[in-house]
């Protein structure tokens, strides 16, 4: 019995090694949905080229409501997928609650930070990618007013926000930031008629450059900034062909990155908190064929010099999430 | 405190732009109502239609075939709504939610399979999209108008540059009075939602009226749709209508299932969404920082009010809400 007992001990053993050796890694998508053309999309788009690179399979899921997040992340673990990456702040609450149960699955979390012995936590400075449009913006507008439109009224938003102020006036002091969010319920992510009318509020008051930090309301924001003949800056992936011409440029946050470096380690995935900055390309801001006649080599200059004093920690931008005030703009 | 800065012209201007998507789902929902038939399913419809509107304008390239399209497949909705609530009787109110819910997943997924844009249609340009109608001598770019005098103003921003749905949208105000109460055909359209039995009593047809106003309310809600979409707007996005067809039905018990007061009601909940945009205005006018949150949850409080009886009564149409049944 007891030689009996060891040999099935070997055996499980055996199976437990043979399925972390092959374990696949996972990815699972917030309510926005895969094709989101923002920030899930991104998630895709890291998971995707990981499996082009290595040849390697994932699984992915995407969720259709709240009640079934811990369901989506037990179903996955169950099956014994490794690491687990998911995308949005949303997931924090469930993956507290989960992590523990499967200690010898690695999680990987964007967005928000969950305090456990298995997970990573990554986290995006977008402070400082707004920072670094908001110097542009203030170096592109003509009369030193320029826009925010934020979607959801959360403090992640209200953190761009900040950022970007900041930036507008660490180029021109004197310059005026409007700052307007769409609603305070997840309508208002996908509400392009009120992104309309709020890019015209702003004109009429004298935007002439407006960054919508506003998932699908940004397309009612760039077509009307288009319209109406001023510059807009789009949000978290590359948006610069949207408007050719019209878009300044585009606030990149490599949700794609953290993704693929996730899948890379695969089970030897560090835990911990991973801060995505400037200094490691976790944001940035977008120069392409489309608007590289927009940006100029002074603005350039400006926007290179920033990005390296705060990447060496010499330029501090105030994060709005560390203590829910900002000293740039009044919400 | 300087209320005249309420009525500035950027804030009326848009007024008419968010009034005119409300107003004609407010009248679909009137007819329908008016009729017996209680239509929650305006969201859905207008849903459809802007997704419809907008991707086929952007196949052919002519807005006006996107119109019909999006008209089209809005009817398509009301009559399976006529089919589930006149013809087999089934619960007027579950029949609108499932139209909601048809709505926001199908125009989804046949726009990733349409277009694999993530469920959006791609911009539209040119003659796909229902271009301003700008009067002689107008200015469109508002940072000229902001510099024009107060005339100049009101003509160019106020009175040129809206869509043509949006001038025609006047005029269906007067229309929808004249056909509900000056014609035979309102006559018996308002009796069958008001006594069915009277109605069928005379010879004439409960299920033939009722399925004439659930189409004229699909007609009605198409338009609003492909407004969204090829109008004020140029494409489509999930959900982009935003909860509009639910400010409509609490923008019609306002009105009281008239269609004057209807114009009324679109007119000030547009109005509110308007000023919401711009809070630098009302702080101006009363003196005081007001949470948009406030103004955007004005149309309900209102609506609330209304039905509690504080301002007259609101009695919706007797027959509402019920299939009718023959007597045998």
């Amino acid at each position: 019995m007891s030689l009996f007992t060891k040999f099935l001990g070997a055996s499980t053993a055996l199976a437990l090694t043979a399925g972390a050796a092959m374990a696949d890694p996972a990815v699972i998508f917030d309510l926005g949905g895969k094709f989101d053309k923002s920030f899930n999309e991104a998630a895709f788009t890291g998971a995707q080229r990981w499996a082009e690179e290595t040849g390697g399979s994932f699984a992915e899921t995407e969720i259709t409501s709240d009640a079934q997040r811990e369901q989506a992340i037990r179903r996955f673990a169950e099956d014994g997928y490794n690491p687990i990456v998911m995308a949005g702040f949303s997931w924090g609450t469930p993956l507290a609650t989960v992590a523990a149960d499967y200690p010898d699955i690695k999680f990987t979390i964007i967005d928000s930070v969950t305090d456990a012995p298995n997970v990573r936590s990554v986290v995006f400075n977008e402070h400082e990618g707004s920072y670094l449009v908001g110097m542009l913006a203030a170096m592109a507008s003509e009369d030193g007013t320029v826009g925010f439109i934020g979607g959801m009224d959360i403090p992640l938003i209200r953190k761009f926000a900040c950022g970007y102020a900041q930036g507008v006036l660490a180029v021109n002091p004197d310059a005026t930031v409007i700052a307007n969010m769409t609603g305070t319920t997840p309508a208002a992510w996908n509400d392009p008629v009120k992104g309309s009318e709020l890019t015209l509020g702003q004109i009429s008051q004298g935007a002439d450059v407006i960054y919508a930090a506003a998932g699908g309301t940004g397309v009612g924001v760039l077509q009307t900034a288009a319209d109406q003949g001023v510059y807009s800056i789009g949000v978290d992936s590359n948006q610069n062909y949207m408007q050719p011409g019209s878009v300044l440029t585009s606030m990149l946050k490599r949700v794609d990155n953290a993704v693929y470096d996730a899948f890379s380690a695969g089970t030897d995935v560090e835990v911990g908190l991973q801060v995505m900055g400037l200094d490691n390309d976790g944001v940035g801001y977008a120069l392409d064929e489309y608007n590289e006649e927009l940006i100029t080599d002074e603005m350039k200059a400006a926007v290179e010099e920033a990005t390296a004093q705060i990447a060496s920690g010499e330029l501090m931008v105030h994060d709005y999430m560390s203590d829910e005030t900002c000293p740039a703009l009044d919400f | 405190m300087d209320l005249l800065a309420l009525f500035d012209i950027a804030v009326l201007d848009g007024t008419v732009r968010l009034a005119v998507p409300l107003l004609l789902a407010c009248l679909a929902g009137l007819f329908s109502e008016r009729a017996g038939v209680f239509d929650i399913g305006l969201e859905g419809k207008m849903l459809i239609s802007a997704f419809f509107a907008a991707a086929v304008s952007f196949e052919t390239g002519n807005v006006w075939i996107g119109l019909f399209a999006g008209i089209a497949s809005s009817v398509v909705l009301s009559l399976l709504h006529g089919l589930a609530s006149i013809t087999f009787r089934g619960n007027q109110l579950i029949s609108g939610v499932a139209i909601n819910f048809f709505a926001s997943g199908i125009t989804v997924i046949a726009a990733q399979a349409w277009f694999g844009q993530g469920g959006r249609t791609p911009s539209l340009s040119g003659d796909a999209r229902f271009d301003p109608i700008v009067f002689p001598g107008a200015l469109t770019k508002i940072r000229e108008i902001m510099k024009a005098d107060w005339g100049m103003k009101v003509y160019s921003e106020l009175l040129s540059g809206h869509t043509i749905i949006a001038y025609a949208a006047i005029f269906i105000v007067p229309l929808v009075w004249w056909v509900l109460y000056r014609t035979r055909f309102g006559l018996r359209l308002r009796a069958v939602g008001e006594n069915p039995g009277a109605v069928d009593t005379a010879g004439i047809s409960v299920q033939r009226m009722r399925y004439s106003a659930v189409i004229i309310c699909g007609v009605l809600t198409g338009i609003a749709g492909a407004y969204l979409s090829t109008g004020i707007q140029a494409g489509f996005v999930r959900e982009m209508t935003a909860g509009r067809g639910y400010i409509a039905l609490a923008a019609l018990i306002f009105a009281k299932w008239r269609p004057w007061y209807a114009l009324g009601a679109t007119l000030l909940f547009g109005y509110l969404q308007a000023l919401a945009i711009r809070p630098d205005i009302l702080e101006r006018a009363i003196g005081i920082k007001v949470q948009t949150q406030v103004l955007d949850a004005l149309p309900y409080v209102l609506t609330v009010i209304v039905l509690a009886g504080f301002v007259g009564k609101a009695i919706p149409p007797r027959a509402g809400g019920e299939a009718y049944v023959k007597e045998r």
